[in-house]
């Protein structure tokens, strides 16, 4: 928190994306409510990075940290996220629209509510275009179209024209997907971007995202619920429960090995296409329960070494 | 949501066609409308087909009755008043003048109390608290008096009525839109637009603001209808106009004294201000209900 540029060469490993012993709590009135508890990740250029847990885990809440749009009442009470080597977790408004775009992208979890239902869909992606690139009307047309069909929409011309509630769910992530990478950001954070489709869409725009990124070389941060998803598409995972970060690794290892019995019973709750005979098992109630003991006697330990500082 | 969202159509910035096809079907819009555009036609060709000069006198004329009525006097369809002004002509002046401040009112209590909604359900904090607390203050004060008052420090006139108007009742456009663009300002589209860099301001202005466009819509039209009504209180109250020009307030503040040998006087504005408020009222509910499921997503 203290050093709020640090140069690139001193990133740690290369990484474009370093989230440092991050912690965050959302103000209330009388106190504090922790929500992330100390926690880390790297992702390098290039990698896909899953950001797995179940719903209060906390894993949206660093995405929107990275991209700047935590609720108001978050306040980040220690650590650092490093993107690119600078600290950006107290950028200006301004600095933070330079960042936006060209730096960092969002696909967002909702196709239904993530685009502006009152414009076009070739005018939502040009604007990003002419406001990032600088590119005159004709040639943000072109890209445009160019990127719509990247995105494998039939028809690039006439979605063009249309509005959002024109489109299909499936279409309109494929739209959002296109808007993420307009810039060729270097960090896309995905949001749970297939948890609001239907489960042959989900596959389709998994394989999009996949070949979306393998082509223009962003690194993902993929936050998901799915170990299933995670399985497919990261070559890292981050395991995240009450806002801690319990195991990470590579995804193969993860999966077929973890050391965390959290993970797995995570991964026995997972219906898994390779073991379709598998009965599902809920992640057993006293492990749950543990875990939040152990986040709580963690939040006692750092309000404890908070006040020693001073 | 996701499946409220997938509603046919497209509310009025989706699809201009579907949403006027839309329309077309709602017999309140139609029905609203149709009136509407009568007392509209009649105010801005008001020169052309008034068969008379409205303040012109005829004092061989005085209280003739209308066309229905026993001895009607022929060119004067509406009959005269006790000056013997014809009063269909002073019907179709009044018509612009109502229809004047009905918009010019509207507007502008739409634009103050919408920027000022805007600002205060968008930014929150501090800057919602003090609009917030405006408006609960603003409208604690009943509104014709607080009307009368206006005028009375401003000195009559028309620019006083439209500036009265406005001064109290921005709070219904206030109110609603800040109610409005907190509900929008959750939709993940806004997240979006932070996402891809753009300002507070612009997605304010042109994100926000056109998909609660509809709602003014709505909003605007319903002003109106108060618009026309309070104009005609104020000047039955001769808070307006000079009493000579012919509004149709003054009219039925002149029609009250003959009440009892020429009824019309009185009766004939009187519906006037029923049927164009009747129509601005219709029209709007209609207009509410045409835009509403795509507006609640």
């Amino acid at each position: 928190m203290s050093a709020a540029r640090i140069p690139p060469a001193g990133t740690p490993g290369g990484s474009i994306l370093s989230v440092r012993n991050l912690h965050l709590a959302i103000a209330g009135r009388r106190r504090h409510t922790p929500i992330l508890r100390d926690v880390s990740l790297d992702i390098a250029p290039g990698e896909v990075h899953g950001l797995v847990g179940e719903s209060g885990a906390g894993k949206t809440m660093i995405g929107k940290v990275i991209l700047g749009i935590q609720p108001s009442r978050a306040r980040i009470t220690g650590g650092s996220v490093l993107f690119d080597g600078a600290d950006i977790t107290h950028l200006s408004e301004r600095e933070r629209r330079r960042l936006m775009g060209r730096g960092l992208g969002l696909i967002p979890q909702d196709p239904m509510t993530s685009l502006n239902p009152a414009y076009r869909i070739g005018g939502q992606i040009a604007d990003v275009l002419r406001l990032h690139l600088g590119m005159n009307r004709t040639a943000a047309r072109a890209r445009t179209l160019e990127l719509l069909h990247d995105v494998h929409i039939r028809e690039p011309e006439r979605v063009l024209r249309q509005y959002p509630h024109e489109l299909s769910g499936g279409m309109r992530q494929r739209v959002s997907i296109a808007i993420a990478f307009a810039c060729r950001p270097k960090l896309i954070v995905a949001d749970e971007p297939t948890t609001a489709l239907d489960v042959t869409v989900q596959r389709q725009v998994l394989a999009l995202i996949k070949q979306m990124q393998a082509q223009e070389g962003a690194s993902i941060l993929f936050v998901t619920h799915d170990l299933g998803v995670v399985a497919k598409i990261c070559d890292r995972v981050t395991v995240l429960h009450g806002g801690r970060v319990l195991e990470a690794g590579d995804t193969r290892r993860i999966v077929e090995a973890s050391q965390h019995e959290y993970t797995r019973a995570l991964m026995a709750a997972t219906p898994r296409h390779d073991r379709p005979g598998d009965l599902l098992q809920p992640v057993p109630e006293t492990l749950t329960a543990r875990l939040d003991e152990e986040a709580l006697a963690y939040d006692a330990a750092y309000a404890a070494a908070g006040t020693h500082d001073g | 949501m996701a499946e409220a969202a997938a509603v046919p159509g497209g509310s009025l910035p989706h699809g201009q066609g579907s949403a006027l096809r839309r329309m077309l079907a709602n017999r309140r819009v139609v029905l609203g409308g149709a009136v509407l555009l009568f007392f509209a036609l009649a105010a801005v060709f008001a020169p052309l087909i008034a068969p008379h000069d409205p303040v012109e006198q005829d004092l061989l004329l005085q209280y003739a009755p209308p066309v229905w009525a026993d001895r009607a006097e022929p060119g004067y369809l509406f009959g005269t008043d006790n000056l013997g002004r014809d009063i269909l002509s002073r019907l179709i002046y009044g018509a612009q003048i109502a229809l004047f401040v009905a918009v010019t009112a509207a507007a502008a209590a739409g634009l103050l109390g919408t920027a000022l909604g805007l600002l205060a359900g968008y930014l929150g904090g501090w800057v919602d608290t003090v609009i917030s607390r405006l408006v609960e203050i603003w409208m604690a004060f009943p509104a014709v008096l607080l009307s009368i008052v206006l005028v009375a420090v401003m000195g009559t006139g028309l620019h006083s009525v439209i500036i009265a108007i406005a001064a109290i009742d921005w709070t219904r456009f206030c109110r609603v839109v800040r109610a409005e663009t907190m509900a929008q300002k959750q939709q993940d589209y806004v997240a979006s637009a932070v996402t891809v860099g753009l300002g507070r301001m612009h997605i304010l202005w042109r994100e926000i603001l056109p998909n609660v466009l509809p709602l003014l819509i709505v909003l605007f039209t319903l002003e109106m209808g108060i618009a026309v009504i309070v104009e005609a209180i104020l000047s039955y109250v001769n808070l307006s106009l000079a009493s000579d020009f012919p509004t149709w307030g003054t009219m039925i503040a002149d029609g009250r004294k003959y009440v009892n040998q020429a009824p019309w006087l009185m009766i004939l504005p009187i519906l006037c201000v029923i049927a164009l408020v009747l129509a601005l009222n219709a029209l709007g509910d209609g207009l509410k209900d045409v835009l509403d499921p795509v507006m609640r997503k």
